[in-house]
């Protein structure tokens, strides 16, 4: 069985996040780290591939500057090979170029089974580009799935709803997208980290994939400050600050 | 020219259309357009109240036997539009199918989507959304730039929904066409979790519980609050993801759109993911023993202290009045 799972490096999301000010898109230079929300999907990936018995796990991925940290980061949890999407042209690209992209990496990969990717980012959220990436390679698709297995070629997936959850069947290949909490991904070990040195990253452009037109039909015009909700009182608790609470909902007759 | 005909995907739960989706039709009449619903199912159920909240036209797929709207109801759109009637907008609720249908229509049409917006406007031929990004600290102002149909999806609670348009939309069928190798998937089996009380992105107070509970057994101290207050539990992603609420409870970004009158959040710091879905709330109470949590830069009242000593406080003298 082989899944491919895509993957996004992106800023650490525990630094304050920053536009670059002639584009106004996020900034993503310098070290980039493997968004977390995709660490279930590889983590899924390893699963049903440890489970099918053979196969492995690919990456695919899109940065800006031949970033690899979080690539290495999958690489070491136990994927074994990776296509890298790095190209200037592609800065900024929308969420449409994106998928388009992605789906011509994977075809570098060989066929897949099954192609996994989180359901958004951590750092853009469009949220749109696993169903646009089926869409492309003319494949079915769920999204956001919970649970994820695979029996007789036939992909089992409870998907997520607004009231609770579908049990859905689906013909493969096809694509599906994870959520948080699908799985606990694991820590790369030791060994692993060291192993994910000398995997294969092929590094490629949008022209070596044959994706042409590399454009979007969008345009951020401006970036303004929201306006500022004012901090109100804040108290240290002394034992007795449950009665401020008690009065402000009395306040506003919630009680 | 102009933007004069406009589309919504109507999304619809026990033959009634969902709160989104009015919104979004209210919206799209106040720019003085043409409007269309767009909707799965036969569509006679949600007629009147679609029409009443501005869709004058409500096309329907008919049933889908199961298959996902997000390939089905896409390929029907694109039938239409292949027909001649061709939107300038198309509006989608911020919601896992309405995610989906914009996704494959933005392929099948090869246009741009915009997405998590909060606010739309028109000038002249001009489509210009608004985007809260930062956990809405910034607004980002975008246009498009392409051919039309623009694709737009809008977070719940962005507009007032409001009645009044007049008679039932004119239901007319838009069937899905043969969806090849891209209709594999098929639900089998649907679970609704039943909850109690008034519903999380409903209710008047929400109770939210974060990573300061300390464990999932307390958990029961927000719900114990929630219920004593007539509102709804709620939680941070953190602990949706480790397991110790179901899904259906996360506030935020990946989760529901809550804008109580009053929000009560236990033990909760305010990642962005997080406030991006509550700080609509009109009053926000904020309990946290980090003095540094963000979440004390919008809470109106805050209490630097231990969730496990006052929300026991709290809930037994609310018990006691």
């Amino acid at each position: 069985m082989h899944v491919i799972v895509c993957v996004k490096q992106i800023p650490d999301p525990a630094l304050p996040g920053e536009l670059d000010p002639t584009t106004n898109t996020l900034k993503r230079e310098g070290k980039l780290i493997l968004d977390e929300s995709d660490s279930y999907g590889v983590e899924m990936a390893l699963q049903l591939v440890a489970a099918a018995g053979d196969g492995e796990v690919s990456l695919v991925s899109m940065a800006p500057n031949d970033e690899v940290s979080g690539l290495r980061t999958a690489l070491a949890m136990g994927a074994a090979k990776a296509v890298l999407v790095s190209d200037p042209t592609l800065a900024g690209a929308d969420a449409l170029t994106t998928a388009k992209v992605l789906a011509a990496a994977t075809k570098k990969l060989g066929d897949a089974d099954l192609i996994i990717a989180g359901t958004e980012s951590s750092d853009g959220y469009t949220g749109t580009v696993p169903e646009q990436m089926a869409e492309v390679l003319g494949l079915p698709s769920v999204t956001f799935a919970k649970t994820v297995e695979v029996a007789d070629g036939t992909l089992k997936v409870d998907r997520q709803t607004e009231e609770g959850y579908d049990e859905v069947t689906c013909s493969l290949p096809a694509v599906v997208s994870v959520t948080a909490g699908v799985v606990e991904p694991r820590y790369p070990s030791f060994k692993g980290i060291m192993s994910a040195k000398s995997k294969p990253v092929e590094n490629v452009t949008a022209a070596d994939l044959g994706v042409e037109s590399v454009s979007w039909a969008q345009q951020i015009v401006s970036v303004e400050d929201a306006p500022a909700r004012e901090a109100g009182e804040i108290i240290e608790d002394d034992g007795e600050s449950f009665n401020k609470i008690v009065e402000f909902l009395d306040e506003l007759k919630v009680i | 020219m102009g933007i004069d005909n406009i589309w919504v995907f109507a999304q619809a739960a026990d033959g009634a259309p969902t709160t989104g989706t009015l919104e979004l039709l209210t919206k799209a009449r106040s720019l003085g357009s043409n409007v269309s619903a767009f909707i799965a199912g036969d569509g006679t159920a949600e007629a009147s109240a679609l029409g009443d909240h501005g869709a004058a036209k409500v096309y329907a797929t008919g049933d889908l036997g199961g298959v996902l709207p997000g390939v089905a109801v896409s390929s029907a759109m694109k039938t239409v539009i292949d027909g001649g009637d061709t939107p300038d907008l198309i509006m989608f609720p911020q919601s896992y199918e309405g995610r989906d249908v914009m996704s494959r229509l933005s392929v099948k049409l090869d246009r741009t989507v915009l997405t998590n917006s909060t606010e739309v406007s028109v000038d002249g031929d001009s489509v210009t959304v608004q985007t809260p990004i930062f956990g809405g600290a910034k607004l980002v102002n975008s246009t498009f730039t392409g051919e039309v149909p623009h694709l737009a999806a809008f977070r719940p609670k962005s507009f007032a929904a409001e009645a009044g348009a007049g008679a039932a939309g004119e239901v007319v069928s838009a069937p899905v066409p043969d969806l090849g190798s891209t209709g594999g998937a098929t639900v089998t089996a649907v679970h609704v979790e039943e909850t109690s009380g008034p519903k999380l992105d409903e209710a008047a107070v929400v109770v939210a519980g974060g990573r300061g509970i300390g464990e999932a057994e307390k958990f029961e101290m927000v719900e114990n609050l929630a219920k004593l207050l007539k509102g709804a539990p709620g939680a941070s992603r953190a602990i949706v993801d480790a397991g110790w609420v179901p899904y259906s409870y996360q506030v935020g970004q990946t989760g529901k759109v809550v804008k109580p009158t009053v929000y009560i959040a236990a033990g909760i710091s305010g990642a962005t993911q997080h406030m991006v879905g509550m700080k609509g709330a009109k009053n926000i109470i904020a309990i946290n023993k980090d003095q540094e949590a963000p979440i004390f830069g919008i809470a109106d009242l805050g209490i630097v202290g231990d969730v496990h000593k006052v929300l026991p406080q709290l809930i037994a003298a609310l018990e006691s009045r």
